[in-house]
């Protein structure tokens, strides 16, 4: 069963007299379990796809659904709900809010999902012993190392217990060695279920994902499962 | 996300920025203090007014030279038109049938010295019944009576104030000599303390007999006012009726348009000083409310700073779940937070000047609870009114928009 369904997906943006199509027709399908890396040039489309994914943006045309739900069709809130329940957030720049703590950064999803308030903290420590930070809860961002920070961030994305894993060049910006830590996470929670999909244009990166998904040009231009698995 | 934990979050947004929330919270103290402290001032100044004039006696008429006509030129300069002989006439006519008891009074301001101790004052030159017509009373000695007018004695009876401006604390005055302009005068009689501050004060004053005031001191044939009280406060305007008629016929005058005397009631005199008092706090507490606004205007300008701040802030928490209406909450809570606490301060503040105001200048202390909770529901409409305008604006941020910002 497909988790994630897009079918004819456009998305135009008009900047004064000029259109630029972002996105042309793109379809394809992600199962539960699968761990997706899309890649391409800058420019190729793909964080438009991601954010469309990621029910930050509405395409100009075509169908998106998740978990059969067509996303196209909700207001402003039901996105902000979707966003909240089904979508777990993994930025390159972290993303966390600076003068708070880890453990505070782990519960904020939690609050604007109605998680009673004694069970949050529960959780988030729970994550946080997830991806090795246990001892870091009480520390603000700018306590933590890069590596450290997107760990914190993935703990985040997944305190809601999300559908999918939403991570744009969670690399990006870390040193390799910690890159690696990074990566090995995202292979481990794989493999406990979680569906994961991560926009890269690091080829050494997309080698840890099952499948590959190229996109140029606004275009689907490759769709291929990665030999190591 | 539930009241108090919106709150929580929102201080704790606050007091990561502690000089600027002071700065913007201090717009809403200096407002709202003013507010309080002037609305207090006001309201005490005219309790006090209230309190003096009806501590007169509510069934007090009286009758000063000068004509009735609003803004009239005739006035002005027409002030001797009343005389002992008036007053005399208003208290024996069979016309009257209304009035109790009449007194006359020349008042000046005059010179007073008592050895090497002296006082500039109120003189009053006056008769026996003005003792009960003013609710005055002595603390020792004793008041001018009808022998000392027919006499001519030279005799004085002192308010509190005066005597201890002439005399020392534990010192008697009674039997005393003091020199009223140069002329000698023997204490008779002290006054009870009234209240009451400023140039109106019935403690800083001299009382002699009027005759004396007329012809020794100040060598006039006229009386500057006629304290009049009527049997009781139901016949006020029958007596003011009475009294207008038999003067108007002593003076000659045949349309009362042309009188040159005016009375006025206790409550005439009450009714004009809450007004001006009024119109005074009113005028002041306008004045503060404007700093209350540009107060307002300050947390616009800084929450809107900060929206533009946190545009990342915004969009990553509406990219983990938050609506519109969560972020449009959060950054009202901020702004209403603000004007909420400096509105506490502002009102301690407010209260502790107007209780140090009051103290110096003597005049009873009042809480005006209204006034409190009205300071309270204002400055929460600020936080609310300007703190919309920034809210919205973080509201309507594009998450994507927002998450891309530098």
């Amino acid at each position: 069963m497909a988790l994630i369904k897009i079918n004819n997906v456009s998305k135009i943006y008009q900047t004064g007299k000029v259109k630029v199509k972002a996105l042309n027709n793109v379809s394809f399908e992600i199962k539960k379990g699968e761990f997706v890396a899309i890649m391409g040039p800058s420019g190729s489309g793909k964080s438009t796809l991601m954010h469309i994914l990621g029910a930050l943006d509405k395409p100009t045309s075509g169908e998106y659904f998740l978990d059969d739900k067509n996303i196209a069709s909700l207001n402003q809130d039901e996105l902000a709900d979707i966003r909240n329940q089904k979508i777990g957030f993994v930025f390159q720049f972290y993303n966390l809010l600076p003068r708070t703590t880890a453990l505070k950064n782990v519960t904020i999803p939690m609050m604007y999902g109605k998680v009673p308030k004694e069970k949050r903290v529960k959780r988030a420590l729970k994550f946080l012993k997830l991806v090795g930070l246990s001892n870091r809860a009480d520390h603000t961002p700018s306590q933590l190392s890069g590596g450290q920070q997107q760990r914190v961030a993935i703990a985040r994305a997944l305190s809601m217990n999300p559908s999918i894993i939403l991570a744009d060049e969670p690399t990006g910006n870390i040193a390799t060695k910690q890159a690696e830590e990074v990566m090995k996470i995202f292979q481990d929670l794989n493999r406990k279920g979680h569906t994961i999909l991560m926009i890269t244009h690091e080829e050494e990166i997309a080698e840890y994902a099952g499948r590959v998904i190229k996109i140029r040009d606004g275009r689907l231009a490759e769709d291929y499962q990665n030999g190591n698995h | 996300m539930e009241i108090t934990e919106l709150i929580f979050e929102s201080f704790s947004t606050l007091a990561l920025n502690k000089v600027r929330t002071g700065l913007a919270m201090l717009g809403v103290i200096i407002g709202i203090g003013s507010v309080i402290a002037l609305v207090s001032l006001g309201q005490a100044s005219q309790k006090a007014i209230t309190s003096q004039i009806q501590s007169l006696g509510a069934n007090l008429l009286t009758i000063s030279p000068g004509s009735p006509s609003a803004g009239g030129v005739r006035g002005a300069g027409n002030v001797q038109t009343l005389t002992y002989d008036d007053a005399l006439s208003i208290a024996t006519s069979s016309q009257v049938t209304t009035v109790d008891e009449v007194s006359a009074e020349y008042s000046a301001r005059g010179q007073a010295t008592a050895g090497k101790n002296n006082t500039n004052t109120s003189i009053i030159g006056t008769l026996p019944e003005y003792l009960r017509i003013r609710s005055l009373t002595l603390q020792s000695g004793s008041f001018i009576t009808d022998r000392h007018i027919s006499g001519l004695n030279k005799v004085a009876v002192l308010g509190p104030t005066t005597a201890t401006d002439l005399f020392d604390e534990n010192a008697n005055p009674i039997s005393q000599t003091i020199r009223i302009e140069g002329q000698a005068f023997t204490v008779i009689g002290v006054t009870t303390a009234k209240g009451g501050s400023g140039f109106n004060s019935q403690d800083d004053i001299i009382y002699i007999p009027l005759t004396t005031a007329q012809k020794l001191l100040f060598g006039v044939n006229y009386v500057s006012s006629i304290s009049v009280s009527a049997k009781n406060e139901s016949v006020m305007t029958l007596a003011e009726e009475e009294i207008t008629q038999l003067l108007l016929t002593r003076h000659k005058i045949k349309n009362a348009n042309d009188a040159d005397f005016r009375i006025f009631s206790q409550e005439d005199i009450l009714s004009t000083a809450t007004s001006v008092t009024g119109t005074f706090t009113t005028l002041l507490s306008g004045i503060a409310a404007i700093s209350l606004v540009v107060g307002g205007i300050g947390i616009m300008n800084i929450m809107l700073v900060t929206v533009t701040e946190r545009t990342r802030e915004i969009g990553l928490r509406k990219a983990l779940g938050a609506r519109r209406r969560t972020i449009t909450t959060q950054f009202l809570t901020e702004a209403v937070m603000i004007t909420f606490i400096g509105g506490i301060v502002g009102t301690i503040i407010g209260i502790a000047i107007s209780y140090v105001l009051t103290k110096t200048m003597s005049l009873p202390f009042a809480l005006s609870i209204p006034s409190i909770l009205l300071a309270f529901a204002v400055s929460a409409a600020i936080g609310i009114l300007f703190g919309w305008y920034p809210a919205n604006k973080a509201a309507k941020l594009e998450p994507i928009e927002a998450l891309r910002y530098e």
